[in-house]
């Protein structure tokens, strides 16, 4: 409540929130609210000369080169990148809060271990990892998901191990202790619910980044798969037909740009929400 | 100062060979088959066969990568399957044009980002302020192939005022390195900021103001210069991003760097070039990182007594 009241306080929080909670009614009511089928390529779709139609009153947003409705299929590109973004960044932040725990808490050669692969997993080039593993498999939703959130982690893991080490040092983990609790009584009771606003942040985040990240590769040809569409494959349909066309590039592009940022600002209000340190800096 | 050189240089080596043997495993594990790709689809499984012997394939994946790392730690990288050339050769042909966005990108950048992030924390907490963290949100936020394609049909396009694609003169160089510049000044924007609203709380900034110096003179030579640490630290982490991540931008602009020998090596399945390319990129991150370290207490003099 008290998270909610501070976001309407921020004028740019609150526009972050709004696109937010469209973007995810487009994507749920997508079936609901398209006014044609996003894979029907229909007659009256091209122009005579077989060009796409520009945006008008029968199709909003115009169609694409198969004189597909582009709306339409925005709708349901919405549900693609919701769905990798939480699926991906979900698994992202799985991962990354596992590691760093783990090896935030654990000294010794196991924990040390863990950091050092953190670190050399910093030095790889996170896009071209991407991309290569992305065009190598064969693509479908899933993979790219899976791609994304290999990639995504590395980062959750510092963070939330640079957290545990300070979470480790205080006196009511040593107290807690010393009353004789268990490792994992410590660690699900007393470490886990202290790192739940990390968690919150860089779920928020990292979303941003993975809607990205799922509008490259499908910009590529290497990430969702047409006909199912999704915001960057749209793209890479239409881009040689882009200065013909430009609203096939434009509206998709926009989309994600709104996307994207609205994710960031509602992850940057909450960081600053949720972290008292952080509070009445900046 | 020399030993911590030293530890840093052999920790950098392992990384690297750490990158090595991660990428190794995971395109032999790849279901992508090069002696296949290589072969054409009309081939008979015997000629398969073949190609995958002479390229060494069919050795056991422990040979391979002893192999492979024989040649590394001598500088050779290996064959290209495809071209049949020295893969340094090629990366080496490619580097000019990818350095050449780079710096050009870091430029943009680091001019943008500095002005604007400056001109935030002198306005803190006023509209110019929120304006400028607004926009360079947006520039974080902006997907690269969008504001790519987006300046192709403003500026190319439809004013002509620069070439589509291609490479060699400055004209060709501005997309690309604006398109890349554009979006990463975001990132120094918003750190030049925090940075510049640090140094402006600090006494001897009250104190410059006391004596009666210029806003113009305190920001040049008081404030500015305490904040280009961060600025230095973030351009070495730049350096590495951009050799993994100017895939996209030379795709578009058709930019003959090594972000597209990449592309058309994944598209060929040519695993030397593949690896080659990590391997480079890898090597841009760890060097970025190195620089930004021992730059630090070259411009710092606090950095160094301690």
């Amino acid at each position: 409540m008290r998270v909610l009241k501070e976001i309407c306080r921020q004028p740019t929080a609150l526009f972050g929130l709004a696109v937010v909670l469209i973007v995810i009614l487009m994507a749920i009511a997508a079936p609901l609210i398209a006014p044609f089928n996003p894979d029907e390529q229909m007659f009256d779709g091209l122009t005579l000369e077989g060009a796409p139609m520009p945006p008008g009153s029968q199709f909003l947003l115009g169609t694409d080169t198969l004189g597909r409705d582009l709306f339409s299929r925005m709708l349901f590109g919405a549900r693609t990148s919701l769905i990798i973004g939480l699926v991906a960044n979900g698994i992202a932040v799985a991962i990354g809060l596992f590691v760093g725990i783990t090896a935030g808490y654990m000294r010794g050669w196991a924990g040390n271990l863990l950091m050092r692969f953190t670190d050399l997993m910093m030095a790889f080039p996170a896009l071209l990892l991407a991309i290569v593993l992305a065009a190598l498999l064969k693509p479908s939703l899933w993979i790219v998901a899976m791609v994304i959130a290999l990639v995504n982690w590395v980062q959750v893991a510092r963070i939330v191990y640079t957290e545990t080490r300070g979470l480790v040092e205080r006196d009511f983990i040593l107290a807690e202790r010393s009353l004789g609790a268990g490792h994992g009584r410590i660690l699900l009771l007393h470490i886990l619910p202290h790192l739940v606003p990390t968690a919150i942040v860089w779920g928020t985040l990292g979303i941003a980044t993975t809607v990205l990240l799922e509008a490259t590769l499908s910009f590529l040809g290497i990430g969702v798969q047409p006909p199912n569409p999704s915001w960057g494959n749209i793209i890479f349909e239409s881009q040689s037909y882009f200065q013909a066309a430009p609203w096939l590039v434009f509206f998709p592009g926009a989309v994600i740009l709104l996307t994207a940022l609205a994710f960031n600002l509602v992850g940057d209000a909450l960081r600053d929400i949720l972290d008292p340190t952080q509070r009445g800096r900046g | 100062m020399l030993s911590v050189l030293a530890k840093r240089l052999v920790q950098s080596a392992l990384i690297l060979f750490g990158v090595a043997a991660i990428t190794f495993v995971l395109l032999y594990a790849l279901p992508a088959d090069p002696a296949r790709m290589l072969a054409g689809r009309s081939a008979t499984a015997q000629t398969v066969a073949n190609i995958r012997h002479e390229l060494g394939l069919d050795q056991p994946l422990l040979v391979q990568f002893m192999h492979y790392i024989g040649g590394l730690v001598q500088g050779d990288l290996g064959r290209s399957y495809a071209q049949k050339t020295e893969v340094i050769t090629l990366i080496f042909a490619r580097l000019p044009a990818t350095l050449t966005l780079m710096a050009a990108g870091i430029l943009i950048e680091v001019i943008i980002g500095v002005t604007l992030g400056t001109l935030a924390a002198l306005n803190r907490g006023r509209f110019i302020d929120r304006a400028v963290m607004t926009t360079a949100f947006v520039g974080v936020s902006a997907p690269q192939f969008v504001v790519a394609l987006l300046l192709l049909y403003v500026f190319a396009a439809t004013l002509g005022w620069f070439p589509m694609s291609g490479y060699g003169t400055l004209s060709h160089v501005v997309l690309p390195a604006a398109t890349l510049g554009i979006l990463g000044a975001g990132w120094y924007a918003r750190m030049v900021r925090s940075a510049v609203v640090d140094v402006l709380n600090q006494d001897y900034v009250r104190t410059a103001r006391a004596k009666g110096l210029s806003q113009r003179r305190i920001i040049l030579r008081h404030v500015l210069p305490n904040a280009v640490l961060p600025i230095i630290a973030m351009i070495g982490i730049d350096i590495g991003q951009f050799m993994g991540g100017v895939v996209v931008v030379e795709a578009v602009y058709g930019w003959p760097g090594i972000g597209q020998l990449a592309w058309q090596a994944i598209q060929q399945v040519d695993i030397p070039i593949i690896m080659g390319v990590t391997l480079t990129s890898a090597l841009a991150i760890i060097i970025g990182n190195l620089i930004a370290d021992f730059l630090a207490p070259v411009i710092d003099p606090r950095i160094r007594s301690n």
